[in-house]
C-alpha cells in the first residue's frame, strides 16, 4: 500500500542475468568495453563515450583480524585475517596469515568481513528520493523498445538512497537498470556506491554494459493500454522478435549509418552487453530462453524471477541466473506464485541464484534478505552453508553483472571492497560497522564524520543522521 | 520439527470448519508475552477456554489439559498488525480482486471494509502463517481525505473474520491528503474541520442536507468520531504536520487521535508525548522519498519511545507479512549502533503485539500472554525476530490453526521436478 509508486518501477525492473558460467569471458567483456576508443574506420565508434572517471579514494594498508571471514566463493574461514593494501586484497587466511607490522588493525573479535555487498538490480539515481515526478527517470515509456536509452543518462549522483546502502547495506557496487515498462529499456550502468558530482564519477570502471529487457504484465499493460503493440504477451514476442532480426540485419549491413539503439542490440549479439531479463513466470522464461537462441543472443539473468523454482533444470541447463527476492509475493498476478523457497530450490537444482533489491529499502538489507532464503530452504531440508549465502549477494552477483574478475570475493588481487559487520551479517541483529571501497574506508559507524550526506541533504532536517 | 507433524494440519483442513477450543499447555518453552518485558526461559503457557489462562515459570497444569512440550521453542501472542490491507485484496495490482480503497465511490466516510474482508484470501492464509493472528484493517484513501472504517479482524480458519468493525476512521492529513482535497493543506485541514462539523450537526439534529458538502451517510458516519466512540486514525508525516494534529487534539478534545505514519515523529517527539497521542509510526524508512519525510530516520521509532510516546509499529511500513518480524528485529540491532536509537528485544516484539493493541483500545483482549486475553499463541523455531525463524504452530482463539496455503503448496508440489510419471498438475 504505501510503495505503490513505486512497484511500476521496481516491479517492471530488468531481469539482466550473467550467466553464472561466463567466468572466463567477463574479463575480455570488460576490456572490451575499456579499450573501444578507436574511431579509425567507418563503423566503428567509440563505445565509451561517457567513461569513467572514478578513481579509488586513499586508504592505508590494513587488516582485520580474528573476525568469521565469508570469502565471497563460498568459503569460510573462523578467526581469519583479511589484509588489503593499495586498494587490493593482498591476503586472505586463517589467523597465522602474515600481515606488515606497521599497519591498521583492527580486532574482528565476534564481528565478521564479507566482501561488499552488490546490488544486480537498483534503481538508485534513476528513480531517487525524492520521489516526486521531476526524478521519475527510469522508464522512457514512450516506445516498447528503447534499446537507445541508457541508464547513466538518468542517474542523478546526489540520490541519498546510495549513502543508505552504503552504510545500512555495506553496498559497494550496484547495478542501474532502467525500469521494465518495455519490453526493451534500455543500458544500464554499474557503479562503484561512491558519491561523485558526476555519474562518470561512480561508474565502475571496466563494467560491461548490460540491456534491460522486461517479459509479462508491464509492457503489454503499457502499450496495450494505449491502443498499441503490444497487447498481449504473444506480442510481446512478436515486436522482440522483430527487433532482434532488424538488428541482426543491421550488423550485416556494411553500409549502416549509427543507429543508437540497434548499436545497443548488435552489442549484445556480439556479447559485450549482458541481457538482464525481468520476467516473473517459468513459462515464459522458458519461451524467452528459446528466443535467445534462435536469434543468437545469451541471457545473462533473468530477473524478479519468482517463478524459476519450477524450471530449475532449464535455467542449469541454460546457464542462466535468476536474480530474485527473498519472499516478495502477491502484488501483481504475475508475482502470485512467488514462493520463499525460490533460491533453496534453484540452489537445489544447481541453478545460479542471486539476491537482488529492486527497492531502495531492501538494498539496505540484501544481507536479510539472502538469509530469509536460507532459512525458508532449511526448513524444507536443504541446507546452504552461510558461506555459499553470502556469495548470492556478493561473487554471484558480481559474475552476472561481468565484474567478478575485478570485485565479489575476498582473493589476493581483487579489488578491496569490504565489509566489517558488527556480528554475523545472517542476523537480523547485525550490521555493517566498517565499509571500505577500493581499500578507502568511506562507512565508520563509530566516527560520525565518515558518512556520506548527499547534497540534497544539506541544511535540510536529519541532516548528517544515522539514518 | 518432526514432532510438530502430528498438528501439521492436512489439505482438506483449509476447507474444513474450524474446530472448538481445546484447553492445552505448552511447557519448557522461552516465553516473550509480549508486555515489552524480556522473555523468560523454561516458561510454561496455559490456555483454557480459548483464552490465555496462566503463564510464567513455574505454572501448575491442571489435571487432564494437554501438554506439549515446549523444549527448543519460542512461544508468544499471536502478533498484531497495525494497520494493514490484508483480507482487502488478493493481488492489489488485479483492480477487480482489489477493495482498498473505492476511488470512484459515491461515499467516503462511511465506507466500511466488513463486507469487503476476504477470509480465506492468501494474504490474510501467509500472514496467519507468519504468526500474526489479529490485524487493524484499513482502507486507503482516494478520492477524499477520509477513507473510511476499518476493522480488527482475527485471521483464523473460519467464515467470521471481523472481530470489531468499524473500529475507527481514517483520514490522511499528509501530502496525498491534500493533493486529494484540492492540492493544498490549507484544503485538506478545512475538508476535515467542515465534515466535523457538519457530522456534529447532524447528530445533534440540526442537518438538512442542503448547503452540505457531505452526504447523508458520510454525515452519519462521522458521528461516533465527533462523540469519541469512535478512533480517528490520522496520516500525517512532516513535524509541522504532525503539530497540526496535535492542534487538532486541542481544538477538538473529545475526538480519540491515533497518529499514522508520523516519519518526522521523533522530531516532535516530546510534544506528542505532553498530548499523550498513541503513534503507529514508520520504523525503517531512512529515505526522504518524500518532502513530508525528510527527516526520516530508522531511529524514528526509539526516539519517540525513548521521549515517552506510545508508540507502536506501523505494519503498513513494511512491504509483506514476511517482514514485520524482521522489522522489528532491526529495531533492536539499532540498539547497537552508535547515534541510532534502538529498542530492547521485549519493547521490540511489543511494537507487534501489546502496543498497537493499546494503540487500538483492546489493551489485554489481544497481543499479549497475559490472563483473560484471547487465546493467541504462537509456537516459532527460534527467537521470532530472527530473520532464520518461523511460527511451526499457531493458535487463535485457542484453537489450532492450518498453516497450508498457496504458497506451501506449490512449495510441496515443486519440491522435485520429476514428471516422469504424470505431469506436475496431478501432483497435489
Amino acid at each position: 500500500m504505501p510503495h505503490m509508486k513505486r512497484v511500476f518501477a521496481s516491479v517492471g525492473g530488468a531481469l539482466a542475468l550473467a550467466a553464472c558460467a561466463t567466468t572466463g569471458s567477463s574479463q575480455a567483456i570488460a576490456e572490451t568495453g575499456a579499450d573501444s576508443k578507436a574511431t579509425s574506420s567507418p563503423g566503428e565508434f567509440n563505445k565509451d563515450p561517457y567513461p569513467s572517471t572514478y578513481r579509488p579514494y586513499p586508504g592505508v594498508p590494513t587488516a582485520l583480524v580474528g573476525a568469521t571471514i565469508f570469502t565471497g566463493t563460498g568459503e569460510q574461514i573462523d578467526n581469519g585475517v583479511v589484509f588489503f593494501s593499495g586498494g587490493e586484497i593482498v591476503a586472505v587466511g586463517g589467523p597465522d596469515t602474515p600481515i606488515p607490522a606497521d599497519i591498521a588493525v583492527f580486532d574482528g573479535t565476534g564481528k565478521y568481513v564479507t566482501p561488499g555487498v552488490i546490488d544486480i538490480h537498483s534503481h538508485l539515481g534513476d528513480y531517487p528520493s525524492p520521489s516526486v515526478p521531476a526524478h521519475s527517470d527510469g522508464n522512457e515509456a514512450t516506445s516498447p523498445t528503447t534499446p537507445d536509452v541508457w541508464a547513466e543518462h538518468s542517474v542523478w549522483p546526489q540520490d541519498p538512497g546510495f549513502s543508505r546502502a552504503l552504510a545500512n547495506g555495506g553496498v559497494t557496487s550496484l547495478q542501474i537498470l532502467p525500469g521494465s515498462a518495455n519490453l526493451v529499456g534500455g543500458r544500464s550502468v554499474t557503479l562503484k556506491n561512491v558519491y561523485s558530482r558526476t555519474v562518470q564519477g561512480m561508474k565502475f570502471p571496466g563494467a560491461p554494459y548490460g540491456m534491460k529487457m522486461a517479459c509479462g504484465e508491464n509492457p503489454k499493460r503499457v502499450y496495450g493500454g494505449r491502443n498499441t503493440k503490444p497487447s498481449t504477451r504473444m506480442g510481446n514476442f512478436a515486436v522482440n522478435r522483430q527487433n532482434w532480426l532488424d538488428a541482426i540485419a543491421y550488423r550485416d549491413d556494411e553500409d549502416r549509418k549509427r543507429n543508437l539503439a540497434k548499436e545497443t542490440m548488435v552489442g549484445v549479439l556480439d556479447g559485450e552487453i549482458l541481457v538482464h531479463n525481468h520476467c516473473y513466470r517459468a513459462d515464459e522464461m522458458a519461451l524467452v530462453m528459446d528466443m535467445a537462441k534462435e536469434i543468437g543472443y545469451r541471457v545473462t539473468a533473468f530477473h524478479h524471477a519468482v517463478e524459476s523454482y519450477k524450471i530449475g533444470d532449464l535455467l542449469r541447463e541454460n546457464g542462466v541466473c535468476s536474480a530474485i527476492w527473498a519472499d516478495w509475493y502477491g502484488f501483481k498476478m504475475e508475482s502470485y506464485d512467488a514462493i520463499p523457497e525460490n533460491a533453496a530450490l534453484l540452489q537445489q537444482a544447481g541453478a545460479c541464484v542471486v539476491i537482488h533489491s529492486d527497492s531502495d529499502q531492501d538494498i539496505q538489507r540484501l544481507n536479510q534478505e539472502a538469509a530469509k532464503a536460507q532459512a525458508a530452504g532449511a526448513r524444507l531440508g536443504i541446507e546452504i552453508p552461510d558461506g555459499e549465502v553470502i556469495r548470492w549477494i556478493t561473487l554471484n552477483a558480481a559474475k552476472a553483472m561481468g565484474i567478478d574478475t575485478m570485485t565479489g570475493s575476498l582473493e589476493p588481487g581483487k579489488m578491496a571492497d569490504v565489509v566489517l559487520w558488527n556480528g554475523d551479517p545472517l542476523s537480523v541483529y547485525s550490521r555493517p560497522e566498517k565499509v571500505w571501497v577500493d581499500g578507502a574506508l568511506l562507512f565508520d559507524a563509530m566516527d560520525p564524520k565518515r558518512r556520506p550526506v548527499s547534497d540534497f541533504e544539506l541544511g535540510q532536517p536529519g541532516e548528517g543522521d544515522v539514518k | 520439527m518432526m514432532r510438530y507433524l502430528a498438528f501439521a494440519a492436512a489439505p482438506l483442513a483449509l476447507l474444513a470448519q474450524p474446530a472448538t477450543a481445546q484447553d492445552f499447555a505448552i511447557t519448557n518453552a522461552t516465553v516473550a508475552t509480549g508486555d515489552g518485558s524480556e522473555p523468560i526461559q523454561n516458561a510454561t503457557v496455559l490456555v483454557r477456554g480459548g483464552k490465555i489462562a496462566a503463564v510464567g515459570a513455574g505454572i501448575a497444569i491442571p489435571a487432564g489439559v494437554p501438554t506439549h512440550d515446549g523444549v527448543g521453542t519460542w512461544v508468544t501472542p499471536g502478533l498484531v498488525a497495525a494497520v494493514t490491507d490484508i483480507g482487502l485484496a488478493d493481488v492489489s495490482g488485479v483492480q477487480s480482486s482489489n477493495d482498498i480503497s473505492a476511488s470512484k465511490a459515491r461515499f467516503n466516510a462511511a465506507l466500511d471494509v466488513t463486507p469487503a474482508i476476504n477470509p480465506v484470501s492468501q494474504h490474510i492464509l501467509v500472514a496467519r502463517g507468519n504468526g500474526i493472528t489479529r490485524a487493524v484493517v484499513a482502507p486507503s484513501p482516494s478520492n477524499s481525505i477520509f477513507a473510511g472504517q476499518g476493522a480488527i479482524i482475527d485471521t483464523g480458519a473460519d467464515s467470521e473474520p471481523v472481530m470489531k468493525a468499524r473500529a475507527f476512521q481514517m483520514v490522511t492529513l499528509a501530502e496525498r491528503g491534500a493533493d486529494i482535497a484540492g492540492g493544498s493543506r490549507t484544503a485538506s485541514h478545512v475538508e476535515l474541520r467542515n465534515a466535523l462539523r457538519e457530522a456534529r450537526d447532524f447528530a445533534e439534529g440540526r442537518w438538512s442536507g442542503e448547503d452540505n458538502l457531505l452526504n447523508r451517510a458520510d454525515a452519519e458516519a462521522l458521528g461516533p468520531v465527533v462523540a469519541g466512540r469512535q478512533q480517528l486514525l490520522v496520516q500525517a508525516h512532516r513535524a509541522s504536520d504532525i503539530r497540526a494534529v496535535i492542534a487538532l487534539a486541542q481544538e477538538f478534545p473529545r475526538i480519540k487521535l491515533v497518529l499514522v505514519g508520523a516519519t518526522e515523529g521523533w522530531l516532535v517527539a516530546d510534544e506528542i508525548a505532553r498530548a499523550g497521542i498513541p503513534v503507529i509510526a514508520e520504523s525503517l524508512q531512512s529515505l526522504p522519498e518524500r518532502f513530508e519525510q525528510l527527516a526520516a530516520s530508522q531511529s524514528n521509532i526509539g526516539r519517540m519511545r525513548a521521549a515517552g510516546v506510545k508508540v507502536t509499529f506501523n505494519a503498513s511500513s513494511a512491504r509483506f507479512t514476511h517482514m514485520f518480524t524482521q522489522y522489528v528485529g532491526n529495531l533492536v540491532a539499532l540498539s547497537r549502533m552508535p547515534g541510532a536509537t534502538g529498542l530492547s528485544w521485549g519493547e521490540a516484539f511489543a511494537t507487534i503485539s501489546s502496543r498497537p493493541a493499546a494503540a487500538m483500545g483492546m489493551a489485554g483482549q489481544i497481543g499479549e500472554l497475559k490472563a483473560g486475553a484471547a487465546g493467541d499463541v504462537v509456537v516459532w523455531d527460534g527467537d521470532p525476530l530472527e530473520v532464520s525463524s518461523a511460527p511451526v504452530r499457531v493458535f487463535i482463539d485457542g484453537i489450532e490453526q492450518p498453516l497450508e496455503n498457496h504458497q506451501t503448496r506449490l512449495r510441496d508440489r515443486y519440491r522435485d521436478l520429476d514428471e516422469s510419471d504424470l505431469p506436475k498438475a496431478y501432483d497435489w
